[in-house]
């Protein structure tokens, strides 16, 4: 096993507030890990510098892809989604108005080879990469049984399945690294419970590495190898389900007495 | 036979093709006369503007009031070619530097000023139009205020047709592809577009581009066929009636703005006659479509040629059931 991403004394003041302090986080290659903590303890932001949504104040992010490292601290988003670090958001943010088949290939866009003539002219290369872009795309969709929802607005689709569809158009700009940002929220303990094993099915099959926020416990603490949980911007614990249930600080900070009779 | 109609390409050709004969002919016949030519240029010339506005409004979703501003540079500049140059070779030489020249304007405004959102961008661009209009009255070249005369008429219906068919496809054919996507997604959810590898600021600028580009044919064209112009033409006014074209068609359609462009230019047509009340009527018109459908009037859907295949269709199936129960009557008989 080799360290994928190594996150170093991240931090990020915003004027006086420091959302996120000296945050060190290690992902192994292949390891799905929950980040928790109470609501404002500072996860998204976690999220949003390793996405290069927030520049960091200071620290450093470093991928580790084939034995080469690359730092994301201060690329733009779409820098890092091409480095192979792709994610969901919280408040779902779908193109909306688009197919469910445009959200996908927009996603994929970064692989199209065409350049802008033979967009404009539709040239034999537009049509062999469209080809191939869609029939991809199609695949994709069938793992996530959307492939006969192709043509439908993505604004149309059930709350379940629009949270699907982020995953499927993040996995679309084929990551090594995951992030899900609160997957399972509006979802019911069934729909729960379906979400976990596609989460866990879609790692082995993607080969990627996850991370997620998540507040609802029994999906974090049924996947998750490991756990960090973060408040007031700082991570308090780090370790196993098992020891994070157990662990004073958590207890006290956030999980309150229900998780350790759980 | 059947087969060849039924691609998408061969109808559109097809449908393309009778457009214009049908309007040549019309011309020819003297049935369109030149008070309605005029009328005709002023159509295509507003589609090529709205098209192209809409590609950087109602597509990528960046609100842009600097449209004259494009055009005029277009303008301008195959004025000045083809007054040196009074040759079909200086008019496409004027079209093509004009359009080059309005593209390039519009790639050094739109790199800082597509950062800007909403609000901020169009009064931005606003401005940006302002100051070309300015610089043509004072400069020399242009002739000031009192603008340019006799300027050589090449463009005639053909060449209307052909510029405004062919930005036209250019436009919807690039919306079709993963960078008119990327264009799409940018409007859909400029965040999300970012965080699934599109460089934002590329393809705002690469709709600002065409966008400008085109506005420069259409500037272009105008010159050519209305063989004056004037700093003032290029006002705020008309980058706002290019905006209302785009608005009233249905932000994101293509084929709505070609409808609008057509349906005001009729409506504003007729009721030249009217003098006072035409911009009170024009003004009421739009008002009355803007509450009934503030979406436009084709929202973002586009009409496709697949209507004629429908109706095709129908005509087809009808036609076989006849045969059937002429054929059952034969065997009867």
């Amino acid at each position: 096993m080799s360290v994928i991403l190594n996150v170093e004394k991240l931090t990020k003041s915003f004027g006086g507030l420091t959302a996120v302090s000296n945050v060190n986080i290690q992902l192994e290659q292949g390891e799905l890990v929950g980040l928790i903590g109470p609501n404002g303890a500072g996860k998204t932001t976690v999220f949003n510098l390793l996405t290069g949504v927030y520049v960091p104040s200071s620290g450093t992010i470093t991928l580790s892809r084939d034995d080469n490292k690359v730092a994301l601290q201060g690329l733009k988003p779409y820098k890092v989604c091409k480095t192979g670090v792709a994610r969901t958001f919280q408040n779902i943010r779908l193109f909306k108005d688009l197919t469910v088949l445009d959200n996908v290939r927009i996603a994929m866009h970064k692989n199209v080879k065409y350049g802008l003539l033979s967009s404009f002219l539709h040239l034999p290369s537009y049509k062999r990469e469209e080809k191939k872009l869609t029939e991809e795309s199609i695949e994709l969709l069938k793992i996530f049984n959307l492939d006969n929802k192709k043509d439908e607005y993505a604004k149309n689709l059930p709350y379940g399945e629009q949270r699907h569809l982020e995953i499927a158009r993040a996995l679309a700009t084929n990551p090594v690294l995951l992030l899900l940002d609160e997957p399972a929220a509006g979802m019911n303990p069934a729909e729960t419970a379906k979400l976990t094993e596609l989460i866990g099915w879609i790692r082995e099959k993607f080969n990627l590495t996850i991370i997620l926020i998540e507040h609802d416990m029994s999906l974090v603490m049924k996947i998750c190898e490991r756990i960090y949980v973060l408040d007031y911007g700082m991570v308090i614990a780090n370790g196993t389900p098992d020891e994070i249930k157990t662990n004073k600080r958590v207890i006290e900070a956030y999980l309150g007495e229900d998780v350790s009779n759980a | 036979m059947k087969k060849i109609f039924e691609t998408q390409a061969v109808r559109k050709l097809v449908f393309l093709a009778l457009t214009f004969v049908i309007i040549q002919l019309l011309i020819s016949t003297n049935i369109i006369d030149a008070y309605l030519q005029n009328t005709l240029a002023a159509i295509c010339i507003n589609i090529i503007l709205a098209v192209s506005l809409n590609l950087i409004t109602g597509f990528t979703g960046q609100f842009s009031l600097g449209h004259a501003g494009f055009m005029s540079i277009g303008a301008y500049t195959c004025a000045i070619i083809t007054l040196r140059m009074p040759t079909m070779l200086g008019f496409f030489l004027g079209v093509f530097a004009g359009a080059v020249l309005a593209a390039l304007i519009g790639f050094v405004v739109g790199l800082p000023t597509l950062r800007l959102r909403g609000d901020y961008l169009a009064i931005a661009t606003l401005g940006m139009a302002e100051i070309i209009r300015i610089v043509f009255i004072n400069l020399k070249i242009t002739n000031g205020a009192a603008g340019l005369q006799g300027i050589p008429r090449f463009v005639n219906w053909t060449w209307l047709f052909i510029f405004t068919v062919g930005t036209v496809l250019l436009i919807s054919n690039f919306l079709k592809s993963s960078h008119g996507r990327a264009c799409i997604a940018i409007r859909e959810d400029e965040i999300a577009a970012d965080a699934m590898g599109i460089n934002t600021t590329k393809y705002k600028v690469t709709a600002f581009v065409i966008g400008a580009f085109c506005a420069g044919i259409a500037g272009a064209l105008y010159a050519s066929y209305f063989y004056f112009l004037k700093p003032n033409i290029f006002d705020f006014l008309k980058s706002v009636n290019v905006l209302v074209i785009v608005v009233l068609g249905g932000l994101g359609s293509i084929s709505g703005s070609i409808f609008a462009a057509i349906l005001l230019e009729i409506i504003s047509t007729f009721l030249q006659s009217l003098s006072e009340l035409r911009m009170v009527m024009y003004a009421l018109l739009l008002i009355i479509i803007m509450i009934f459908r503030p979406q436009g009037l084709m929202g973002s859907k586009e009409v496709t040629l697949s209507v004629f295949n429908k109706l095709g269709g129908n005509f087809r199936s009808g036609m076989s059931k006849l045969e059937q129960r002429l054929k059952s009557k034969k065997g009867r008989v």
